[in-house]
């Protein structure tokens, strides 16, 4: 850093000139280049944004919810395979009570056709509504953050929260499937067995794919953000979609839209599970949600870098 | 006509004269710079532009519905002055600034702020600019200094290093410091004000804009403010402060702009608007009917009569000569004086009367 923004930063914490230097003095202290970047200040405002949403009481009541799932299905899955059960529950159950280890995986299946996408929305839908609903959103454009600059750190922010709510879940699931069933090498769904390392590797690749999933989820939040002053407004809109394409999905008549809705892929996950890999599936979920991204991201963009702030 | 040799001296901060002499008086008659109806091309820009905070040509903002809020506004505003931007509510004060701040896009027209032509310079002019918009806007979650934190991290000018000092001067300065660690939402609507100028306070700035600084201080807020807006100022910083309180205005500022319904009636340095208003004659009596009537047998311009006084405009009738011919009429005079127009009686010839709410 200059010594000159250095000089400034320290004049105004002896109260400014005065004494024989004179104001004339004070008018040059406010060096030409004080409008000059410091290196390093995007992630200075990356930081901010990732303590704010990480600090913010009713982000971490999510990520708490989150975590308690997969702990409440591996009691509620122990208690039951005490008494036994039979048909396709009883598969999922044997299968858990069999190793802790799958204990992710059904959590996962749990999770991600609802809880997590809303999680999700409700932090990238809150991104840039929220501070408009605030009235933050003109102080931080006057700071100047700058327009794009802001857009992609609040995208940003939504990712890393995304992977983390899907991390959370992943690790309580694992914690609690460790404490309460035998763990092993695990068996796929294809048949075959893998040892527990490598099962640990299965899981991480889902987390990720998972991940991968709520970043696109959190690019059509984003757009749906800049659209609107209520942040409510944006979550909700989200969380409509989430649902309403999952419902469309399952009508066999509109079974050709399938292939373009985001929530199509977000199961496709279970292609860890499988022996070897189905990396095909899961490369052709990977594009459709770098395909989401794309889209509305560009569109978040444009419309928020041509949109009036009168909030 | 007096021209300003740009270069030749500093604008010294603190010294008010100088800055109002550099600023050549545009209409030498009426010593004010009234700009009527769309007879714009009268009047070029007073001070020359690189001597300028704020430039605006022709800036017009016309909204999705058609409401025009402000239309083909020129601005000048001369760098180290303290400018006081008037108008009714409603008047287009806000948009401007919010236009002046990249906030909103012109639909016409363009502004330099601090050399830099937007949209182009924003980046380049903004982190020398303080702004307090519309009023205060913080996370209500955090405490005073968190809230500072953000924004400053939001600067890409604003060295990290620097910041928790920085933070802390800005607090001490508009006196928040014992309620720094403070939750925002317990904050008063005083010291969210505060606050909101501690914000725009964070670095040293080339200008300072404020939007309706004072709003919900108390009197005492209220001189602090003043206060710390002359203090700025003789820091040679140029503040831009926009208000609707005339008496705050008077009392801090060296120019201002009266804005009407989104158009500019009148700019230039306070004491030449103040003293190019035509002074009124005032006549105490029980009789006002009959003083009026003898004022109006005169030729005096704009003859009222009141509760207990007449009034006019003398013009260029000797006061001996009205005082005399009133007498002879048999008018019981009590008390009669001739007054220079407050500010107040400036605005509403220029703004029209009814201050508050706007047609």
């Amino acid at each position: 850093m200059s010594t000159v923004e250095a000089r400034a930063g320290a004049e105004i914490v002896t109260g400014g000139p005065g004494g024989p230097a004179g104001p004339g003095a004070a008018r040059a202290a406010v060096p030409r280049d004080a409008g000059r970047r410091v290196r390093g200040n995007t992630w200075r405002l990356l930081g901010s944004e990732v303590g704010l949403t990480f600090r913010r009481p009713r982000n971490l009541v999510m990520l708490a919810v989150l975590a308690l799932v997969p702990a409440v299905i591996g009691v509620v899955l122990r208690t039951v395979s005490a008494g036994g059960a039979e048909g396709d529950a009883g598969a999922i159950i044997g299968a858990v009570a069999g190793n802790g280890m799958l204990l992710a995986f059904v959590s996962l299946f749990v999770l991600v056709p609802l809880l997590l996408p809303v999680a999700v929305a409700v932090v990238a839908g809150d991104a840039i509504a929220g501070e408009a609903s605030l009235g933050t959103l003109r102080y931080l454009l006057a700071a100047p953050a700058g327009r794009t600059r802001l857009l992609a750190v609040k995208y940003v922010n939504a990712v890393v929260f995304g992977l983390a709510a899907t991390a959370v879940v992943a690790a309580s699931a694992l914690v609690t499937g460790f404490a309460l069933f035998p763990i092993g090498p695990v068996t796929l769904l294809s048949g075959s067995t893998i040892p527990v390392a490598e099962g640990m590797l299965r899981v991480l690749i889902a987390v990720a794919y998972v991940g991968a999933g709520m970043a696109a989820l959190s690019a059509l939040a984003l757009a749906v953000s800049t659209l609107t002053e209520a942040p409510i407004g944006a979550i909700a809109g989200t969380v409509v979609f989430v649902i309403l394409t999952q419902v469309l999905s399952t009508i066999p008549q509109l079974a050709v839209i399938e292939p373009y809705l985001l929530t199509s892929y977000l199961p496709r996950f279970d292609g860890a599970l499988r022996d070897p890999v189905a990396t095909e599936e899961m490369t052709r979920g990977l594009l459709a949600f770098a395909a989401h991204i794309a889209v509305c991201g560009s569109f978040a963009w444009a419309r928020f870098h041509s949109r009036d702030v009168t909030s | 006509m007096s021209t300003a040799k740009p270069g030749e001296t500093p604008l010294l901060a603190g010294d008010r004269g100088t800055v109002g002499t550099a600023v050549p008086a545009r209409s030498r008659g009426t010593g004010l710079d009234e700009v009527r109806g769309t007879s714009e091309g009268a009047s070029p820009p007073s001070p020359p532009a690189q001597d300028c905070s704020i430039v605006t040509r022709g800036l017009t903002k016309r909204f999705r519905g058609g409401q025009v809020a402000v239309d083909d506004l020129h601005l000048a505003v001369p760098r180290g002055s303290v400018f006081g931007f008037l108008g009714p509510n409603g008047s287009g004060k806000t948009t401007t600034i919010r236009m002046l701040l990249g906030l909103v896009t012109p639909t016409s027209g363009g502004c330099e702020v601090l050399g830099e032509e937007l949209p182009g310079g924003l980046g380049a002019a903004l982190p020398r600019v303080g702004a307090v918009v519309e009023g205060p806007a913080f996370y209500p979650y955090l405490s005073g200094a968190a809230n500072l934190r953000r924004f400053d991290a939001a600067d890409p000018a604003a060295d990290r290093r620097t910041a928790p000092d920085r933070i802390g001067a800005a607090l001490d300065r508009v006196g928040l410091s014992a309620a720094a660690g403070k939750r925002y939402r317990a904050y008063s609507l005083g010291m969210r004000q505060r606050l909101a100028i501690a914000a725009a306070l964070l670095r040293p700035r080339d200008l300072l804009i404020l939007d309706e600084p004072t709003n919900g201080l108390d009197p005492q807020g209220t001189r602090e403010v003043r206060a710390l807006v002359r203090e700025i100022a003789a820091d040679g910083t140029t503040v831009f402060v926009s208000s609707h309180l005339l008496a705050e205005v008077e009392q801090m500022c060296t120019h201002i702009a009266v804005m009407r319904t989104g158009r500019l009636v009148a700019q230039g340095p306070l004491a030449e608007l103040r003293g190019g208003a035509a002074p009124r004659i005032r006549i105490e009596t029980p009789d006002a009917a009959r003083a009026a009537a003898v004022l109006g047998r005169l030729g005096l311009a704009a003859v009222r009569a009141g509760e207990g006084e007449a009034s006019a405009e003398p013009g260029e009738v000797p006061t001996e000569r009205i005082c005399a011919e009133l007498v002879g009429d048999g008018v019981a005079v009590r008390g009669l004086a001739v007054q220079r127009p407050s500010l107040e009686d400036v605005f509403v010839r220029l703004t029209g009367e009814g201050f508050d709410v706007d047609g």
